[in-house]
């Protein structure tokens, strides 16, 4: 049974539709996390699932039982909730914490060591005596994440409470968030724009795009086989081709696209038309003739026509005779360097029938922009 | 300083009447001033959180009182209260009740306008954050309270001073009885109408003095507050 469930939740704000979801579950115990461009959404879903705004239809489930409105206090305190500012209270690191506790009535011995744990555990006992508004970005928001870490919830609520910070820190801490909810055992929705945070913190993902869930499911599924044209954006596929499965054989998948002929793993009908995506990293650059062609493994030649650094890897744009939709690969720093990859250079573009994901095509299907990060 | 000082010294065969204006001046504006902040802070907070049909037209009103002429308010009260009046029953008018009640009709626009501003100076998100950590209703106000409290010091030192100083609604509805209704600003009035005005100055100094002694409490609390 799902801890929180949503059926057919729609908010309507000015006549604009904010949320549908015709179903939405946080199951027991996992980390979700919810995955989306600014204005997708995801803040005003937390606010759903904090039961601190009404829908304006639909029913919501705790456990099974519908959630009446409004919500009954003693179940909106099984939920506890950090924004991406850490919204402090005036006073002191101690009292901001100890805040969620006062206002259940609980002032005891209890309750003072419960605060003095959460401020070690997130590294803010040694400031339990300072006033909030001395604190660093980092500590007000370890600060925060104690306030609603103490409360022991049922299902904690994260509303990008990394996203001001310092990419060193943030990963640091998303570790130790990460480590502390799975030894509590709480049930955890982790909303992001970031697939790296989304990735290294959650069991499922959900990604959400104006309002309505596009797919929810494992990190895997979502990175590697999206339901949908705008998922595989969002995941910064990198390559997207039309094409039509033009044969079909028990084990492999032939997609026409343009000129040129690909192989998948995926099974889809003769005369399917489909989306071919291939995950940038999985395409292989290999100067000519360096290897030798194999059954079901796509390679094709191509001429580089641009080199992006981005740092710690490279991204290439390959013409390989794909009409208008040049490949996109990533590779090391070493690969671009030991194939002096530059603008004009002849390479082989290879990837694996297994790396080929196919999604239906749909005719009505609208190029939408999901906040794609892909082109170079 | 030699005439005020002459002013002063001519006070003191009051000095047993005198005693009573002033503390009748502090016991009306003081009780006006808790009953605005009773009413005024939780409107300004509920105006502040929440959207509804009409709720610009409120704040419209709250605003538009924030500068209503005492005078007009006292006739209103006045109104009110005369015996041929909705409220004539009660035979209140000549009061110091009437008095507090012209002066909280005065006040609470300011109140409820400067917690408003307050609350909305607020990050919006902050009321969903202590929702967010169990509070219930009562307790978000409370704390919400705590967090503009600097701001709503400084609505409670602009309503009082407004009605400290006001003269026009008091003399309406009190009547500037002598030993009933006799506050610092009627007091003030009559004594220049007689041509007292050694008298009329040292009152004025007086009631300049509280309201700056007043004024000096509160910005010590709101600084403090800071600190």
């Amino acid at each position: 049974m799902s801890l929180l469930r949503l059926d057919d939740v729609a908010v309507v704000r000015e006549g604009k539709t904010l949320l549908s979801l015709p179903r939405f579950e946080v199951e027991e115990g996992e980390i979700l996390a919810v995955l989306g461009p600014t204005g997708a959404g995801k803040s005003t879903l937390l606010r759903i699932l904090h039961f601190l705004e009404r829908p304006a239809a639909g029913t919501l489930s705790w456990r099974g039982e519908r959630v009446p409105w409004p919500a009954p206090l003693p179940l909106r305190r099984k939920i506890s909730m950090a924004f991406q500012d850490p919204l402090l209270l005036s006073g002191t690191t101690t009292e901001n914490v100890a805040y969620g506790l006062e206002v259940r009535g609980e002032n005891g011995r209890g309750s003072r060591e419960r605060v003095e744990a959460a401020l070690r555990l997130f590294h803010v006992d040694h400031l339990a005596a300072r006033s909030t508004r001395n604190l660093s970005g980092g500590e007000a928001q370890r600060t925060a994440l104690a306030r609603a870490f103490v409360l022991s919830p049922d299902l904690l609520l994260l509303d990008e409470p990394f996203a001001a910070l310092d990419a060193p820190i943030r990963k640091h801490l998303l570790q130790e968030l990460k480590q502390a909810v799975r030894a509590h055992g709480i049930t955890c929705v982790y909303v992001t724009h970031e697939q790296g945070e989304a990735f290294s913190i959650a069991d499922r993902i959900a990604v959400l795009r104006r309002g309505e869930l596009l797919q929810a499911g494992p990190p895997e599924d979502v990175l590697r086989r999206p339901h949908s044209r705008a998922v595989a954006r969002f995941m910064q596929t990198g390559n997207i081709l039309p094409g039509v499965v033009s044969r079909r054989t028990e084990a492999i998948s032939e997609v026409t696209v343009g000129p040129r002929l690909l192989f998948s793993r995926a099974g889809f009908p003769e005369g399917t038309p489909v989306h071919t995506c291939v995950r940038r990293e999985e395409v292989l650059v290999e100067a000519p003739g360096e290897a030798s062609p194999a059954p079901g493994l796509n390679r094709f030649p191509g001429t580089v026509e641009a080199v992006v650094d981005l740092g710690s890897t490279m991204q290439v744009r390959i013409d390989a005779g794909f009409p208008g939709l040049p490949l996109q690969s990533l590779v090391t720093r070493r690969v671009a360097h030991d194939l002096s990859l530059r603008p004009g250079g002849e390479v082989f573009a290879t990837f694996s029938a297994a790396s080929v994901h196919l999604i239906r095509r749909e005719g009505s299907e609208i190029d939408d922009d999901l906040g794609n990060h892909d082109n170079l | 300083m030699v005439g005020l000082l002459d002013s002063v010294t001519a006070l003191l065969p009051m000095q047993g009447e005198l005693a009573g204006i002033v503390l009748l001046s502090l016991f009306v504006s003081g009780a006006a001033m808790a009953v605005s902040m009773l009413i005024g802070v939780p409107a300004g907070i509920f105006l502040g959180l929440h959207r509804f049909p009409g709720r610009s037209f409120l704040v419209t009103l709250v605003n538009t009182g924030m500068g209503l002429p005492p005078v007009v308010v006292g006739l209103g009260v006045f109104l009110l209260l005369a015996r041929s009046g909705p409220l004539g029953g009660l035979d209140l008018l000549y009061t110091p009740a009437a008095m507090v009640l012209a002066q909280v009709v005065i006040a609470t626009p300011l109140v409820v306008g400067i917690t408003l501003a307050a609350i909305q100076g607020l990050d919006e998100r902050l009321h969903l954050q202590i929702l967010s950590l169990g509070a219930s209703r009562g307790q978000l106000y409370l704390r919400l309270v705590k967090e503009a409290r600097l701001s709503l010091v400084a609505a409670l030192a602009a309503g009082f001073g407004s009605i400290i100083s006001e003269v026009g609604a008091v003399m309406m509805v009190g009547g500037n009885i002598k030993g009933q209704t006799r506050v610092m600003t009627t007091a003030i009035v009559l004594q220049t109408r007689q041509g007292e005005f050694g008298n009329a100055v040292a009152l004025g100094t007086i009631l300049l003095g509280l309201a700056l002694a007043i004024n000096w409490l509160f910005t010590w609390v709101q600084q403090r507050q800071r600190a």
